[in-house]
């Protein structure tokens, strides 16, 4: 990467930060989006340029690229397009489902080939980006499922289910302790993926429907932070600078929107009572 | 070494520009907001594009392929959905015209 390179995804990053500001106001918020927009568009398409230019994509790679873009940009487009006013929120719980598993994605594309010696710097932040990654994929795909009506939206709890995630959690601390100092190959890294997946589903169960914004945003947030470790794992500045704006800004957002309906973030968290939706 | 400490400098002081950016935020924008947060970390494609494009192996294509797809649709999702929100933010007139459609 040359010094262009680097400065025009500086340009990128001052656009986000931008977009992100103009949106505090409704007479700007429009054009913020756009301009957000524009610098995806820039970061997205100077990538591709520098990967045409040093010679690195084979042929293959790029139909593959052109292709898999082509249907997710389709399927993105209509979905957005065609859901109702109403059912945006769980339609952007979806779009945050799917860039949580992207970001976790990223971290199995680095750490498949296996080349040995990664540095701890690597698989620590794959440990992570999997971690945050699966458990927002499968956390988001709930809460898009209880306020569409698939999944019941009230709290769901179950005798046990608490020993339960702890249990998962500390499996999936431990595979992940494992895979990062090197002790435990790519089978530890699916044990943490399974553990990780099933503790977003059931962080998300007990969360009664009413409180879901907020929860959406809470794992809007932790996307963004999966978002900056594949950053790290890739050593991608502008991935590291949006997912960490990403995840500061959601995770402010979650507290004033917890704080706009007058509840504590924990109380909402620890799910299954004083939701509002007991009376119901 | 100096490497990762540059990447972790960036990423604690973006996080905290995140902070400081948004927190003047209107209740009426905090979903549009969550919606335009969302569409940002579809930023993610740059990073799947880069490892699809180094991939040396049929399995890390596939992965990557898959990275590339959920990808795109979060961020063209994304901020297509978050412009349909803030339309309706704007004057009376326009907002009679998207009844209308």
């Amino acid at each position: 990467m040359n010094t262009t390179t680097h400065l025009l995804y500086l340009g990128t990053a001052i656009c986000f930060v931008l977009g992100l500001h103009l949106m505090n106001s409704p007479a700007t918020a429009r054009r913020g989006n756009q301009l957000s927009a524009f610098g995806m568009a820039v970061a997205i398409v100077l990538t591709v340029v520098v990967l045409i230019d040093d010679g690195i994509i084979t042929a293959t790679a790029a139909v593959v690229l052109a292709v898999g873009a082509a249907a997710g940009a389709g399927a993105g487009l209509v979905a957005a397009r065609r859901v109702k006013m109403t059912a945006m929120p769980q339609l952007v719980s979806l779009f945050n489902a799917v860039g949580g598993g992207a970001a976790a994605l990223i971290a199995f594309a680095d750490a498949l080939p296996e080349s040995v010696d990664q540095p701890v710097s690597t698989t620590l932040t794959i440990f992570l980006d999997v971690l945050i990654g699966a458990v927002t994929f499968s956390g988001s795909l709930i809460a898009a499922g209880k306020l569409a009506g698939v999944v019941p939206g009230r709290p769901l709890t179950f005798a046990g289910a608490r020993p339960l995630n702890l249990l998962l959690a500390l499996t999936a601390l431990v595979a992940g302790i494992l895979y990062t100092t090197g002790v435990g190959g790519l089978g530890t890294l699916g044990l943490l993926t399974g553990a990780a997946l099933v503790v977003g589903v059931l962080m998300t169960l007990p969360i009664g429907g009413a409180d879901m914004p907020v929860v959406i945003s809470l794992l809007n947030a932790c996307t963004g932070t999966a978002v900056a470790m594949a950053g790290f794992v890739i050593g991608s500045t502008p991935l590291i600078i949006a997912g960490a704006l990403v995840g500061a800004a959601g995770g402010i957002l979650t507290k004033l929107m917890a704080v706009a309906m007058n509840r504590s973030l924990l109380n909402i968290i620890a799910g299954g009572f004083g939701t509002g939706d007991e009376q119901g | 070494m100096t490497e990762s400490i540059a990447l972790l400098t960036i990423f604690v002081l973006a996080a905290f520009v995140g902070v400081e950016v948004i927190s003047k935020v209107s209740s009426t924008l905090h979903t549009p907001l969550m919606s335009g947060a969302n569409a940002i970390h579809g930023v993610i494609l740059v990073g799947a594009i880069i490892v699809t494009g180094a991939a040396d192996s049929a399995i890390v294509v596939i992965v990557g392929l898959l990275a590339v797809v959920l990808a795109t649709v979060n961020m063209v999702g994304g901020f297509v959905v978050t412009d349909r929100m803030l339309e309706m933010f704007k004057g009376p007139g326009a907002r009679k015209k998207e009844l209308h459609k």
